[in-house]
């Protein structure tokens, strides 16, 4: 089991990327231990009476030079609102890294990632750390209309990008499953990544077990504690109930009951 | 130099801070982050005969200054535990205490036989308060007749020390503390979670898959407060103090209202450190108050 630590960021940026996204950088006072996509920090929420537990975020880019770290912070609730509106300068504590990434792909294998919400973030991540040729590497992400996709067209160096929305006010109108890549050329990938809204995330397994393709979803169940002691994040799976933070939040498809 | 130990019955243990059954895993989870040598001891995931799920998710929801959950005990049995977690963590140098579960009296009585062979397991914490699962575990700590008789049961097959788990859920915990005091209880520990309520008031579904769980966290502190001063002025054992404690603070007050020992709980969900920044803040505690033996503590409320 790798070492795990908790320790307070400076936060160096806070942008808003969309209505209710915000990217968060955070600088450490120490070198940064190795982290990888599907890995998650357990992110302290301070100065408020409400909110007693911290809140899982994706790690989103790590700067081992800079020992820097940033998470895409989606508004869902209460935490990451308060979370969002974290000035310059103000400090935030984490417990990191925490749970298990994404099988990494062999070098000539085609891969197809799949991001929702902030669940862009570790698929993002990994397709900047993969390792593969761009040709290779398939980014699709899916939103309700344009307004709620965010730019990241500089991931076009990594892999072709490509776009749903529910309106069509951007890209294949409809959801990712939807998409062509996903609809018609599903088979052709050797590994299938996502992340996002549990709804989208099953019907993306859905498909990946009709084509037989391997297929990894990251899960955001409710967490407690992040490391495995609370036994509150649970996923049934084959092997009976799993803990998300410990035993995922990365789960290949064959081991859910989905 | 203070003095930290403390000893419960003939639990000899080197700080009066351990970390609470349901909250620490099997004390290997800790190890990610620290040695555990330095705790003064960890109480085990709470244990069953056989395996069991737990109950269905959601298991969790927050609450003002806490949370509830009803996990449901879920753990993989205590032939599994024998077999495969006790050899990688046995030689932890704290005490490792088994959590005691059952839904009747022979299943407490047999998985309390079994913990009895295991030779680096200085102590049973017996938990008659669990408020998750359907039978046994609070059924037993709410009545005293239940609770005495499931004691003796567990007494006569158990020779080493034998804390009993006590149920905040009820009328009268210094009744129930008495009762277990005089089956041969050699130690209280209290209080387990209060049984609670969540609901999505926009939706209007309730927060648990149960729709009652048990309250924990900084929300309960002042009532586990109370009932630790009641239950310390109505029996002799040592009691060990829990509820809520998130800092040195809480901790001493639990040992000035009597309590000999503390269990940090919720706490580790939001910091795992903070049960040794609680043993550092009781150290610094006594420097300062000029107190020799933090047993001076215990009880030791001016008035």
């Amino acid at each position: 089991m790798s070492k795990k630590t908790v320790a307070d960021f400076v936060v160096i940026e806070n942008t808003t990327l969309n209505a209710s996204t915000y990217f968060i950088k955070l600088k450490a006072s120490k070198p940064l231990p190795r982290m990888k996509p599907g890995q998650f920090v357990n992110v302290e929420i301070k100065n408020t009476d409400e909110i007693f537990l911290r809140r899982p975020f994706s790690i989103f880019e790590v700067d081992y030079l800079e020992n820097t770290l940033s998470l895409i912070v989606k508004i869902l609730g209460r935490g990451s609102k308060k979370l969002s509106e974290i000035k310059v300068g103000e400090t935030l504590n984490l417990i990191f890294p925490l749970g298990k990434s994404f099988t990494y792909p062999e070098s000539k294998e085609k891969i197809l990632l799949i991001g929702g919400g902030s669940g862009i973030a570790p698929m993002l991540f990994l397709a900047k750390e993969c390792g593969l040729q761009p040709e290779n590497v398939d980014i699709l992400i899916g939103a309700r209309t344009s307004k709620d996709h965010i730019n990241v067209d500089e991931y076009n160096k990594y892999g072709s990008l490509h776009f749903t929305t529910e309106d069509g006010s951007l890209g294949t109108k409809g959801f990712v499953t939807h998409h062509p890549v996903l609809k018609t050329n599903l088979k052709y990938f050797d590994k299938v990544y996502a992340c996002g809204p549990e709804a989208m995330m099953k019907a993306i397994a859905k498909e990946a077990k009709v084509a037989g393709v391997f297929c990894e979803v990251s899960l955001e169940n409710l967490m407690a504690c992040g490391f495995g002691v609370c036994l509150c994040c649970i996923e049934p799976t084959v092997k009976g109930n799993l803990c998300v933070c410990t035993d995922g939040p990365v789960f290949n498809i064959n081991e859910l009951k989905w | 130099m203070v003095n930290l130990s403390v000893k419960i019955h003939e639990l000899q243990l080197k700080n009066p801070v351990m970390t609470a059954s349901g909250t620490s895993g099997f004390a290997e989870e800790l190890t990610d982050f620290y040695d555990v040598s330095k705790l003064g001891a960890v109480l085990l995931k709470g244990t069953t005969l056989k395996n069991r799920d737990g109950n269905a998710y959601p298991r969790m929801a927050e609450t003002a200054s806490g949370m509830l959950n009803a996990v449901g005990l879920q753990n993989k049995g205590i032939d599994y535990f024998i077999e495969n977690i006790y050899p990688r963590i046995k030689d932890y140098e704290t005490p490792l205490i088994v959590n005691v579960n059952g839904s009747t009296v022979e299943e407490y009585i047999e998985v309390t036989e079994k913990v009895n062979e295991l030779d680096k397991i200085p102590a049973i914490e017996l938990n008659i308060s669990c408020p998750n699962v359907k039978e046994g575990g609070m059924a037993f700590g709410i009545s005293c007749p239940s609770a005495e008789a499931v004691t003796r049961e567990v007494r006569r097959a158990y020779k080493k020390t034998m804390i009993v788990k006590l149920s905040p859920n009820v009328t009268d915990i210094s009744e129930i503390a008495k009762a277990v005091e005089g089956q041969g209880a050699d130690s209280v520990s209290l209080v387990n979670t209060f049984l609670g309520m969540a609901i999505d008031s926009e939706k209007r579904i309730p927060l648990l898959s149960t729709i009652t769980g048990g309250l924990s966290g900084p929300a309960i502190k002042p009532i586990a407060l109370r009932m630790v001063w009641q239950v310390y002025k109505a029996v002799k054992i040592p009691v060990i103090g829990i509820g809520g404690i998130m800092n040195a603070a809480d901790a001493i007050e639990f040992m000035l209202a009597g309590a000999s020992a503390i269990q940090v709980g919720t706490a580790i969900f939001k910091d795992p450190f903070i049960p040794l920044n609680i043993i550092d803040g009781i150290e610094n505690y006594l420097v300062r108050h000029k107190i020799q033996s933090v047993n001076d503590l215990t009880g030791s409320l001016q008035m």
